[in-house]
């Protein structure tokens, strides 16, 4: 961890109109929750059916991938992270603190909104809100890394990234029973099932798998994003 | 009898090119340079593409030679991030932080470096560069210049042996040109190593003391600026003249040594001069005694590019 890294970080994550695009997902569900609360009263059904669609399904792999692409990928791409790496600091080091910022953010921002809006439809009721709430806290922690890694091997980490989210994650994962096993949303729902005991609710992939794979994908990524680092090669316009 | 050789004082802040090349598929950006920059100003001469700045990243440590070594003092300068305790790196993109304040971002380059009172450092570094006053305000309302300077001052903050600057006056106004070059050479008389690159041979002869010609990826000339100067000077010339009578002129400037060839053309006359002073002084004389009208004198070979590619073939011969 390198304080200064982090700060300068933070700062251009929740700086001006960019905290907006944090924002806005988290602000979404919430929102939800708040309208179905009102129209339907409480619902465990809804509250679950909201929290796997919506904020593990959806918002948690784009707020991944805003935070994770976006502590690095910009900087990369204007190349004002020079700054950063011109310096006697280790490029793990680096690449260490934009994954803390980074899983932090996506953290705070998914856990928080998702606790509230589980909270508003139904209370602590079978342990739905604790449970998702988990599942968003380390789900979003692997996406940070996955997505910071795909920011440093590719420009075109964003782009990828929605791919990935939306037709692995969303498609494939929903149809081909397999493909579940390789995907963090699935990880993230089986660690919310595990603590709440909704009858609402069951997932195919074990806990046994789930939390290796998860300790597993976020450590490989943070390293490999390290090693990325210290071969980072910037071309001039010549 | 045997003699000693004094003993060899370690010099400090010596840049090597080793045979360095660099290639990106089948393009090749350097080709085979070998070249050392020691302490004072040393500037990078090339037109825009010929390698200055994949050769400047090679030296700063943010792109590896794909063959070749590039070392500081005798210490590999690629994975190495120790290296940046000795060099300082002005970046020719413009993009900074522009959500930091001047000081903020001085001041950030001083904690990096871990430097014990990092905000004297980053006071220092803003004064060298006059940069004081605008210091509490944001970069993104910098102009081009002082965003430049406040790059500078971070390179400058850890007072390293090694500054390296790509195309450090561009898009600078005259003022603030003038005031970066006289810092530049201040730097370099201190006994610093300075390296910066540039495509104007102007502004190269006014800072360094020893020029380094890069083109087309290949180290084409090494040496003093006067030396460069004269070798330029000397070159063949080419002209285009029109006037009143070519036929007659062309005739009057063929019977001179100062001329090699000279051909009638639709456009006028082309003609190929190997004496400039003394090609200089006789066209208009010559003009003069035959009574013909010049329309139009006109170099056609002044541009970089063929300045250049004479000094590559006069370092074949």
């Amino acid at each position: 961890m390198n304080t200064v890294v982090a700060d300068i970080t933070y700062r251009a994550m929740l700086g001006r109109k960019r905290i907006w695009l944090l924002v806005l997902l988290p602000v979404a569900l919430v929102a939800i929750a708040a309208l179905l609360r009102l129209l339907n009263g409480e619902s465990e059904q809804t509250a679950v059916t909201l929290m796997k669609t919506f904020a593990i399904g959806t918002m948690l792999p784009l707020l991944g991938l805003i935070g994770g692409t976006g502590v690095i990928a910009p900087e990369i791409e204007d190349g004002t992270i020079i700054h950063l790496l011109s310096k006697p600091i280790s490029r793990p080091v680096i690449a260490v603190t934009k994954f803390v910022v980074a899983a932090s953010l996506i953290a705070v921002f998914a856990a928080v909104s998702t606790f509230a809006a589980a909270y508003l439809l139904t209370g602590t009721e079978s342990g739905v809100a604790t449970g998702f709430t988990l599942g968003a806290l380390f789900g979003g922690v692997a996406y940070a890394a996955v997505f910071l890694l795909l920011g440093v091997l590719t420009r075109h980490a964003v782009a990828i990234g929605v791919i990935y989210a939306l037709v692995w994650e969303g498609v494939v994962g929903g149809y081909v029973p397999g493909a579940r096993k390789f995907s963090i949303q699935q990880w993230a729902q089986s660690l919310a099932d595990q603590i709440s005991s909704s009858a609402f609710f069951s997932t195919e992939v074990t806990l046994g798998f789930a939390v290796p794979a998860m300790v597993i994908v976020t450590v490989g990524a943070v390293l490999w994003t390290g090693q990325r680092l210290r071969s980072l090669s910037l071309t001039g316009d010549d | 009898m045997t003699t000693t050789s004094p003993p060899v004082t370690t010099r400090q802040g010596v840049l090597e090119l080793a045979q360095v090349s660099r290639w990106y598929g089948n393009v090749v950006a350097v080709n085979d340079v070998t070249m050392t920059i020691g302490p004072g100003v040393t500037g990078l001469l090339g037109p825009n593409g010929a390698g200055k700045s994949t050769l400047l990243h090679m030296m700063a440590g943010f792109l590896a030679p794909s063959n070749g070594t590039a070392t500081l003092d005798g210490r590999q300068i690629w994975h190495n991030h120790d290296i940046y305790r000795q060099i300082g790196l002005v970046p020719e993109k413009e993009a900074v932080y522009g959500f930091l304040t001047g000081r903020q971002f001085v001041l950030s380059a001083a904690r990096l470096h871990g430097l014990p009172s990092p905000a004297d450092a980053a006071r220092r570094a803003l004064d060298l560069v006059e940069m004081t006053e605008a210091s509490g305000r944001r970069i993104e309302t910098y102009s081009k210049g002082m965003r430049q300077r406040v790059k500078v001052a971070a390179a400058l903050v850890h007072d390293p042996q090694v500054l390296l600057l790509d195309e450090p006056f561009n898009g600078m106004d005259p003022r603030q040109r003038l005031h970066l070059m006289d810092l530049v050479r201040r730097m370099g008389e201190e006994g610093r190593t300075i390296l910066f690159s540039s495509h104007i041979l102007e502004e190269v002869e006014r800072v360094a003391h020893h020029i380094e010609v890069l083109v087309a990826g290949r180290h084409a000339a090494s040496g003093d600026y006067r030396e460069i100067r004269r070798r330029m000077a000397d070159r063949p010339h080419r002209f285009r003249v029109r006037s009143s009578d070519d036929r007659r002129l062309a005739a009057a400037l063929i019977a001179d040594l100062s001329s090699s060839a000279v051909s009638l053309t639709e456009q006028g006359i082309e003609v190929q001069v190997t004496d400039f002073a003394r090609f200089t002084a006789l066209l208009p004389r010559t003009a003069r005694d035959l009574d013909v009208h010049l329309w139009q004198v006109s170099p056609t070979d002044e541009d970089l590019e063929s300045v250049f590619s004479y000094l590559i073939s006069g370092s074949a011969r």
